[in-house]
């Protein structure tokens, strides 16, 4: 579902100064459960222990512009981008709730497109442009989309909301809100437990309409 | 109270916070200097610990501290518990012995500088257990169901339901199976702790902060008074945060120990552990009828599942004593204790389960008559509570029925199974009511009035997604008189004044009548204020002779402009305030049964060739009282259907027989409803006004919102297919056959 490119973002992606890898969702599926796999092989657990404290694991420079602001990182290859997101740049609007890639209140936008945060490395995106819920008003005013997920009601709790609106904001640039239904069975990827659904399905009907 | 908000379908007042991300959940809370604890959870389902070793995983890097039984402080657990915690039984003493009672019970706790040494040092630890085989299944013949101790209704009977079940012309007598769930709301339960000195604060996510400070400060052996819980958000809950599970000790337990803020958060699985669950149930309904329809018998009998350690209860059978008319009525409730951890309260606790099978089988009874279901149910419409001989405060079924039915086109149905389809598909209509008690617990509330003119309200209450924030802030609004944007509330902190658990549909009940009581004081207070106040043209009134109106203070009949609050406060210099308390009127509790109900219409579609069943719309007419947001309660309520359709056909925690482990701890595997499931739902409130229940005449809504959703989804198919499926949820291979 994410291979195909969103129109609108697509020359601006090009135009970027820094490289950049995109990677489709299955992709980054595969290779996350390769990282995940490898961190358990008995080998590395079998190396020699180094003393408490001292660090044995290479630290990878990571340039990510989050937001808009350009940051210099060094990361453990391990963390995903959500938690260098929440636990490293304290950034803590995008919300971990299945760290699994199930639920969807991870959802950011990378480099245009929307990806579960909780399933992508951090180390993988040197470059990479992310827009997460932070970024989405500017100079104080709401995003259309948000706007139209208070007018509308599309949220009870607001914890699955940053990745609602995210993945709304990315359902629309990608053409897929056209009709109730269509827009119900792009945004089937992120759960919300309340309940809010009719009102998910009204706000970016209507921010689409308006977009 | 001319400004009249209570009843406006306002927008939430905390709705930019959610939508910009500002709005902070418990794991939100970052700390300077914070270090990440990650719990091992037991991989055995019963048994002990048998070795650890921890050496290799402490000389991990980042590793700060490895907790397990051998080397955690002995707690001392003094005694606490809240009505939240089953009455009978002891907590999980987290950490404190060498013993496994369930599956993923926690056995350790890593603490590393950052979360991902963490988890990677925490899936390092070895441990040993000489484990035995569990008992997991409350329908094991071994399993002996016993007597909740201390339960008020585990028996109750009036006439003689079995002898007059064995002479009745029409009968019915079936037993359900409804599955364990997982109340899986989208935030993991999160706690953050800190301690300075013999201080703690917890940054924890909680339905019942008060309670939560309470505990943990029993369990440290520490004045309530140095505990400080904060929790301004709840990321869903549905009740999995009402009791303080061990994390939360486990958390304060490592900050104690590393000397570190401390980080929390619950694995997506783990939250399938240790957090309660909606126990699994086993019941049975016997209805005895005359020809015409009149109930002459009513049996229910049912088992909930609890934990060896502690009797969790729900009021699984209560509704059958009052929500028709019937003499001879005898109800049986049972526990069942397995090798599991305590279940707790999930969206419409007792009354979703219960009333899934006395709904199911009146509407099996109607098909023995050959009687329209909602004929069937008007027919044994009480005209009290025969379960008490109290009158009902108010009650709306039937008009709830009425209601809804038309807006469904129930008329449109034709009553024989199968009869109906939309091309190849099956289609099938279903009702069902749905009942909830209107509860009151004691609530407190402060009120400041400040020399700007606006007013902070504040209780140690909770939002854990209906709106309390929005709703509360009409209350205090609409008792003070001022507009909405000039009242600040304020809740989830335990140095708040107190408020109930955030439960069972009663918080506009009890915090709401709380804020108005507190509004009314500070009102009295400063009415008294300027009085004595030369400067106030109120000055030298007697106090009965002024009054409030529009949010200004003027002697009676008096057209001028009068003084506002904030002149009031001005003239004094500092705030005015006050605090308040509300509970139930014993009187009113003693004179009148006190419940919602409602009339939940669905229809659905199956595949014959599948058994795919989809719920294609429904619609719920509900009588809860007063309305205080319209927009809010029809989101809840909405809310709760789309719950309700979730145990009706995809929830459902499996437990391996072999060592009790849930095999689908998972958002993928624990089936929830996803946008695309959800069809056109509509919720209706009708008129009821209730001046009896509370000062506010509201009777709740959060739990009455999901019971009844699922018999109708069930009784929607067995009209569509002609199988009755009396286990929950129904699957396609239960209407696979068809």
């Amino acid at each position: 579902m994410i291979d195909r490119e969103p129109p609108s973002r697509n020359a601006e992606a090009a135009s970027r100064p820094f490289p950049t890898v995109i990677v489709s969702r299955r992709a980054v599926l595969q290779l996350a459960g390769g990282a995940a796999s490898l961190a358990t092989i008995p080998d590395a657990s079998a190396q020699p222990a180094p003393a408490s404290g001292q660090t044995s694991e290479a630290l990878e420079r990571v340039r990510l512009i989050v937001n808009g602001d350009a940051r210099e990182l060094e990361l453990d290859p391990r963390q995903s981008l959500l938690d260098v997101l929440r636990e490293t740049l304290d950034l803590t609007g995008t919300k971990k709730g299945c760290n699994q890639g199930a639920c969807g209140a991870c959802t950011i936008l990378l480099n245009g497109r929307r990806v579960v945060s909780c399933l992508t490395l951090a180390a993988m995106h040197d470059g990479a442009e992310i827009t997460t819920i932070e970024g989405l008003s500017a100079g104080g005013e709401l995003h259309p989309l948000q706007a139209a997920f208070i007018e509308h009601e599309g949220l009870q709790c607001g914890y699955c909301t940053p990745g609602q609106i995210i993945s709304g904001v990315g359902c629309i640039a990608e053409g897929h809100a056209g009709s109730p239904e269509e827009i119900q069975f792009w945004m089937s990827g992120n759960i919300c437990r309340c309940g809010a659904y009719p009102g998910i399905v009204a706000a970016i009907a209507d921010a689409a309409e308006r977009s | 109270m001319t400004t009249r908000v209570i009843g406006k379908p306002l927008p939430r007042v905390d709705g930019r916070a959610k939508v910009t991300g500002s709005a902070r959940y418990a794991a939100d809370f970052n700390q300077p200097g914070q270090v990440y604890a990650v719990i091992v959870s037991a991989t055995a389902g019963l048994g002990r610990i048998a070795g650890v070793d921890s050496a290799m995983v402490e000389s991990m890097p980042g590793v700060i501290a490895v907790i397990t039984h051998r080397n955690a402080p002995r707690l001392p657990y003094g005694e606490h518990k809240s009505y939240i915690d089953p009455a009978v039984g002891e907590r999980l003493h987290v950490l404190q012995d060498d013993r496994v009672r369930f599956y993923g019970q926690p056995v350790a706790i890593v603490v590393a500088d950052t979360l991902d040494r963490a988890e990677r040092a925490a899936s390092s630890l070895k441990l040993a257990y000489e484990a035995e085989r569990p008992i997991v299944d409350p329908a094991d013949p071994t399993v002996e169901a016993i007597v909740p101790e201390g339960a008020r209704h585990a028996d109750t009977s009036r006439g003689d339901a079995d002898a007059m079940l064995a002479g009745a012309p029409v009968m019915v007598d079936e037993t359900y199976d409804i599955a364990r769930e997982n109340h899986n709301p989208m935030e993991p339960h999160a706690t953050i702790a800190a301690w300075s000195g013999d201080r703690l604060t917890l940054w924890s996510k909680s339905q019942f902060v008060v309670n939560e400070q309470a505990e943990i400060a029993a369990i440290f052996g520490i004045p309530p008074e140095n505990v400080q819980v904060i929790c301004p958000f709840i990321g869903g809950a549905f009740g999995t945060s009402l009791r303080t599970w061990p994390h939360v000790t486990l958390a304060a337990m490592a900050a104690r120990q590393t000397g570190r803020a401390v980080k929390l958060v619950l694995t997506r699985k783990q939250m399938f552990f240790t957090t309660g669950h909606r126990p699994r149930t086993l019941q049975r309904i016997a209805i005895g009828a005359n020809a015409d329809g009149r109930l002459t018998s009513l049996i229910h009998e049912g088992a909930g599942e609890t934990s060896r350690y502690e009797q969790f209860t729900e009021a699984l059978t209560s509704a059958s004593g009052y929500i028709y008319s019937c003499p001879n009525v005898r109800t049986r409730y049972r526990l069942r204790q397995l090798d599991i951890g305590t279940p707790n309260h999930m969206r419409g606790p007792g009354e979703a389960s219960g009333i899934f099978a006395l709904e199911c089988a009146l509407d099996e009874l109607s098909y023995s008559l050959g009687l329209d279901p909602i004929e069937l149910r008007r027919r044994n419409e009480p005209e009290i509570d025969e379960s008490d001989n109290k009158p009902f405060s108010s009650r709306s079924l039937m008009t709830c029925y009425d209601v809804a039915a038309g807006h469904f086109g129930w008329s449109r149905r034709t009553p024989e199974p199968r009869s109906m389809r939309d091309g190849r598909l099956l289609i099938g209509m279903g009702v069902a009511s749905a009942t909830y008690p209107a509860y009151h617990a004691p609530s407190s509330a402060s009120v400041r009035l400040l020399p700007d003119g606006t007013a902070e309200v504040a209780v140690a209450a909770s939002d854990m997604g209906p709106g309390t924030y929005t709703s509360m802030t009409q209350v205090a609004a609409e008792t003070l008189g001022l507009p909405v944007e000039q009242v600040r509330f304020s809740l989830g902190r335990s140095d708040y004044p107190p408020a109930p658990s955030h439960g069972g549909s009663w918080t506009m009940a009890s915090v709401g009548s709380a804020i108005r009581a507190a509004c009314i004081a500070v009102q009295e207070k400063a009415v008294r204020q300027a009085v004595a106040d030369q400067r106030l043209t109120v000055f030298g009134g007697a106090v009965d002779a002024i009054e409030w109106t529009g949010g200004r203070l003027r002697r009676r009949g008096d057209p001028s402009p009068g003084q506002s609050y904030g002149d009031i406060v001005s003239s004094l210099g500092k705030p005015i305030e006050a605090e308040a308390s509300s509970q139930r009127d014993p009187d009113v509790a003693e004179r009148y049964s006190m419940h919602s109900f409602g009339a939940v219409f669905v229809e659905v579609a199956v595949d014959p060739d599948v058994g795919t069943i989809r719920v294609r719309r429904a619609v719920g007419a509900y009588g809860i009282g007063r309305v205080v947001n319209p927009r809010l309660a029809a989101s809840q309520c909405t809310g709760g259907m789309i719950g309700g359709i979730g145990m009706a056909l995809m929830e459902r925690t499996v437990l391996d027989p072999r060592d009790g482990r849930p095999v689908n701890a998972h958002m993928a595997d624990y089936l929830v409803p996803v946008n695309l499931d959800i069809p056109k739902l509509e919720a209706h409130f009708v008129e009821e006004v209730d001046p009896h229940v509370n000062p506010l005449g509201v009777k709740g809504l959060g739990e009455i919102a999901l019971v009844g959703m699922a018999p109708a989804v069930a009784n929607a198919v067995f009209h569509a297919t002609g199988k009755r499926v009396r286990t929950l949820p129904i699957r396609i291979e239960d209407v696979l056959t068809v």
